[in-house]
């Protein structure tokens, strides 16, 4: 007999695994938007991830040095399109501070109600989002039902779902919409009776919790040493929310908690985010019924000049830290602008905590992180 | 845990799942906010503020409230709004006033900002609420503002 017969041990022994390339991306949908990702496996087990950015770079920090102050709030609709009305809240607190500008009580409320709102959208999408990442599809419709009440809340009032571009340098492009108060009320009770059905259909479900518990580890020390922050760093126990150690706008005045988590991995992040819309409901709650009466904007000049210097405004998106940096020469453009964006320091440390992992797991990591393409190219 | 347990407990989640599924599926017809669209074009309302694109609204008269002061163009952060205007003798006052020929809007340049709008003293300009606008060429998406033969109304001043 002798040779005639081959063993499988034998062809395993034989064969030399190697490293090899693949691609994920740039139209992966699970890299939710134009992210390429060069991974280094062997087998299935992850041994390094490389993102290449640069598919969708529109260069709007090279923009704004052409735009005047008024136009450069419509350009940060574009970058974290979810989180689009924090965004602009953040220039126009930018540009304010420089001019030394005290806006309207009434701006202050409505501008920290839409942000909160604009917090759980992005957090009902991402939720809808995740749960379509590991492989439960019901859960994209009923993320984006609820997201759709807010949607038309900002069509209402803004005239816009996504890029709404509603704030304006000394405060709102147009007073509230009358039945807005009346719609935020009506939304309050209805998302409240549906996020516990969020936890029934996919927290408790045993093939989520088997995707996303112990994957993708982040601890406390990296997630500082990263620049991690909003619900990424705070899954790893790492308090860094800007609404409470820097308030903004009305939110000096709100009691909330921030939410917390001290496993860092896939499934605190996802625990934390669901925790955050709760307590987003209950800023919302705190602000809505007594928003003061008043003027929707202070008059500015037709054409602002910031005086010379620096600035920096930095704000919680439903990413993180979103900061803007402005240089001004006292003219009526601004002689640069940087935009710190939470997407790219929390996608620097997708090498770190996927690397070990398998291909599955980076998804699953991917979709925790909750990344948005257009915010870490600009 | 034990393996049938474990297996058990797998079970009880997925079920607790599908009674959330079951009950919109008894019920698919309550509060299901799905928009029967294209077939509900003619009932179908925009809120009033949503932003389609501008529009420059004209009286019986064929007259608008524009003055060709250029603030939109300027506030215009793409160049989206182009304004060719001329010096015309007011026939009443025998002065020369400034008066638009052409109010050009490139709706593909648009972002639907606001600005422009915003920006209009005498509210010449202001959103149109359709939002279907794809077109098989860009030139078409080109619109003059202004009607053919149009003035401004008597009384509107900068």
């Amino acid at each position: 007999m002798g040779t005639a017969t081959l063993e499988p041990t034998s062809i395993k022994k034989g064969f030399k695994s190697e490293e090899y390339f693949i691609n994920m991306g740039p139209q992966h949908p699970a890299t939710h938007g134009v992210l390429r990702l060069l991974l280094t496996i062997d087998g299935e087990i992850i041994k390094k991830v490389d993102p290449d950015l640069g598919y969708i770079h529109r260069s709007i920090e090279k923009m704004c040095e052409s735009n005047s102050y008024q136009q450069i709030v419509h350009l940060t609709d574009r970058l974290d399109y979810l989180s689009s009305h924090i965004n602009n809240e953040a220039v126009c607190l930018c540009v304010e501070n420089a001019l030394e500008l005290e806006v309207p009580e009434r701006v202050k409320v409505i501008r920290t109600i839409l942000g909160e709102l604009t917090r759980i959208a992005s957090h009902t999408l991402w939720w809808g989002v995740m749960g379509m990442d590991v492989g439960a599809f019901s859960s994209y419709f009923y993320g984006f039902r609820d997201r759709e009440m807010i949607n038309d809340i900002f069509e209402e009032t803004c005239g816009a779902r996504l890029t709404m571009n509603y704030n304006i340098p000394g405060g709102l492009m147009q007073d509230i919409h009358p039945n807005f108060v009346k719609r935020v009320k009506e939304f309050i009770p209805h998302f409240r009776s549906k996020l516990p059905e969020y936890d029934r259909l996919l927290t408790g479900n045993i093939i989520f919790q088997k995707r996303t518990k112990g994957v993708g580890v982040l601890s406390k020390e990296d997630a500082i040493n990263f620049g991690a922050s909003g619900p990424v760093a705070r899954a790893s126990g790492y308090s860094c929310d800007v609404r409470k150690y820097h308030p903004y706008s009305a939110l000096d005045k709100i009691n909330f908690t921030e939410a917390l988590d001290t496993t860092g991995d896939s499934f605190a992040r996802y625990k934390v985010r669901i925790a955050e819309m709760w307590e987003s409901l209950a800023i919302i709650e705190q602000l809505i019924d007594n928003i003061p009466e008043g003027d929707h904007k202070v008059a500015t000049n037709a054409v602002i000049k910031l005086p010379k210097g620096e600035f920096y405004q930095k704000v919680e998106t439903a990413r993180g830290e979103f900061g803007v940096y402005i240089i001004s020469t006292g003219t009526k453009n601004p002689y640069r602008v940087k935009f710190r964006s939470p997407g790219l320091s929390n996608l620097s440390l997708l090498n770190h905590i996927a690397v070990g992992g398998k291909i599955g797991d980076l998804v699953a990591t991917m979709a925790t992180i909750d990344i948005v393409v257009p915010d870490i190219d600009r | 845990m034990g393996y049938f347990s474990d297996i058990y407990h797998g079970i009880g989640t997925l079920l607790t799942g599908m009674r959330v599924t079951g009950k919109y599926f008894i019920n698919a017809r309550k509060g299901a906010i799905t928009q029967q669209y294209p077939d509900n074009r003619d009932t179908l309302q925009m809120f009033e503020r949503f932003r389609g694109e501008v529009v420059m609204p004209h009286d019986e008269n064929n007259e608008h409230s524009c003055t060709g002061c250029q603030k939109c163009e300027l506030a215009c952060p793409n160049g989206s709004i182009e304004i060719i205007w001329d010096r015309v003798i007011d026939p009443e006052t025998g002065k020369k006033k400034k008066a638009i020929d052409q109010h050009i809007y490139h709706l593909g340049m648009c972002t639907q900002c606001g600005l422009c709008v915003d920006a209009c003293p005498s509210d010449a300009i202001k959103w149109a609420q359709n939002f279907e606008n794809s077109v098989y060429d860009r030139t078409q998406l080109t619109r003059i503002l202004n009607k053919p033969g149009s003035k401004v109304r008597a009384g509107v001043e900068e």
